[in-house]
């Protein structure tokens, strides 16, 4: 072996482990019954439903209609709720501007508002409120304050407190010191992220339907029931078009807000 | 040496009137035990520029921010407009900051507002929040404002970016910002600090022309011994947290420098 030398030395604890993980997917594999007959069979049944997926059916196009615009209002409800709600959070939850005391509060919210998918959000606020949009609002919402909490405040943990601190001592009150010292700086961060947190909830708008919290989610469920999939499939192509055009709005807001 | 350096002689400076600021004992630690300001005394006279010079780390920036109180002094008293800044209450204290004006090493401008909205920055402490974030300012302000860009000779930059602009321009906009207050007092942590020596000479001349004009006292953090005596009325040397010279430019000899940053050869 001349000219070669191992410039990464053996390790067994790593090799072990690489055997350890191959193993065990290969017990996975097994438990849950992937066998190639079994994927055989999905290949089938996939087929056929490809088969009645088309040609898509847009005959009840103002069923569409209506469960779109409640989403895409949800959706948009949701965000600027958000946004309002998580700007007084996310600067309770800045570590830079804020003494302890305050951050932690503000930060267990946010990381609450987290820990649950909208999905589930949503069933919470169903049962509470009952059904309809009021329930996904809210549910996207929570979601909402959860993300655009956290990178807001992230945000604020980044600026420069030399500006801060010039405003400071012009004897500015609190509230002018925050417009004029830290808005400033985080103002570009913030639209870019409520811009995502806007296509994020076009799409979640589209599932908390299916637990009964309004939107066009309801009706897609009720027509997988109903076995109507070439409903299925002009809904599911209506949301895409929505989800696109989505983008192609906050990106022209981002455009807008940059200049 | 000891004993053959002559006490700094604490030359009474102040030609008129009642000092401006009179600083008693001021003693500032950031760690226990560990004071970075021992017993600070000091009176400032009501007009001139008081230059403080020493080493970095001395505590020459932490001196002039106890002074308004952007850092809390430990102990001792600040007297200013009447009141003893170091009691004072939340509320009372934005009203006094108002009265100070402050001017950057770093400029510290709000870089992604245009220049005329750092100026009128200045006038933060006498509008509402709800007037500031609509930037609504009284009309005599924004006037003055403009007249305060063209005296430092930046008219025709009212509505360009703060980061537009360049170090020299950006601490003209600093010194506007600070007299936009109407100040009583102007304090200055190392404005020239990072300018080039062309233009710290250019923002030292236009600072005191300006606070000898208003008749504002002005104290000024300043690294550069040359530029601390052809500018300053009157020079403080800080070494080791304490004053150890207080005289008039002319006063101060290459055995106070020592004395003040120690060892010798640079000084050839």
């Amino acid at each position: 072996m001349a000219g070669v030398s191992v410039v990464r030395p053996a390790s067994w604890p790593l090799r072990l482990a690489w055997a350890a993980f191959a193993l065990y997917l290969a017990y996975a594999l097994s438990h849950l019954e992937l066998t190639p007959a079994r994927f055989l069979a999905g290949l089938e049944f996939g087929q056929k439903f490809l088969a009645k997926l088309f040609p898509p059916d847009f005959q009840r196009w103002e069923l569409l209609l209506k469960g779109l615009k409640e989403s895409l209002e949800m959706a948009i409800l949701a965000s600027a709720l958000g946004v309002v709600v998580s700007l007084p959070v996310s600067l309770l939850a800045a570590r830079n501007l804020m003494p302890g005391w305050v951050t932690w509060p503000a930060r267990m919210l946010m990381v609450v508002c987290r820990s649950f998918h909208p999905v589930i959000v949503a069933i919470l606020f169903v049962k509470a409120v009952g059904f309809g949009a009021l329930a996904g609002i809210l549910a996207l919402t929570v979601a909402s304050l959860g993300f655009l909490g956290k990178l807001f405040a992230e945000a604020i943990e980044e600026i420069s407190l030399k500006q801060v601190e010039a405003i400071r001592s012009t004897g500015a009150p609190f509230m002018s010191v925050i417009t004029y010292g830290v808005l400033p700086q985080v103002h570009a961060r913030f639209i870019g992220f409520s811009s995502y947190e806007l296509d994020a909830n076009l799409r979640n708008s589209t599932l908390v339907g299916i637990v009964g919290a309004g939107g066009i989610g309801g009706t897609l469920f009720a027509a997988f029931q109903r076995f109507d999939y070439d409903f299925v499939c002009a809904i599911i192509l209506s949301i895409i078009a929505m989800i696109v055009a989505g983008e192609v709005l906050t990106n022209a807001v981002k455009r807008v807000f940059r200049a | 040496m000891p004993g053959a350096a002559p006490q700094a002689s604490a030359v009474p400076v102040s030609p008129s009137g009642a000092a401006a600021l009179v600083i008693r004992y001021l003693c500032k630690e950031y760690v226990r035990g560990k004071p970075i300001l021992r017993d600070i005394n000091l009176e400032i006279a009501s007009n001139g520029i008081t230059a403080i010079i020493g080493p970095s780390g001395t505590g020459k920036s932490t001196l002039i921010r106890c002074i308004n109180r952007l850092v809390e002094p430990t102990a001792g008293a600040i007297v200013f407009d009447g009141h003893d800044l170091t009691r004072l209450p939340r509320k009372e204290l934005r009203a006094v900051r108002r009265l100070i004006g402050m001017v950057f090493q770093e400029y510290n401008l709000v870089e992604r507002l245009t220049v005329i909205e750092n100026v009128l920055s200045g006038r933060l402490g006498y509008v509402t929040p709800a007037n500031a974030w609509l930037r609504r300012f009284p009309r005599a302000d924004v006037g003055e404002a403009f007249d305060l860009l063209d005296t430092v000779g930046l008219a025709g930059f009212a509505h360009q970016r703060a980061d537009a602009l360049s170090g020299g321009q950006r601490q003209r906009v600093g010194i506007a910002r600070a007299l936009m207050q109407r100040p009583k007092l102007l304090l200055a942590d190392e404005p020239t600090s990072s300018l080039d020596p062309k233009t710290s000479v250019e923002i030292m001349t236009l600072m005191r022309d300006l606070a000898l004009e208003r008749g504002i006292p002005a104290v000024v953090n300043i690294h550069n011994v040359d530029l601390a005596r052809r500018f300053a009325r009157r020079v403080v040397g800080l070494s080791g947290g304490g004053v150890v010279f207080d005289g008039t430019p002319d006063g101060l000899t290459d055995h106070h420098l020592m004395q003040i940053y120690g060892g010798e050869n640079w000084l050839e």
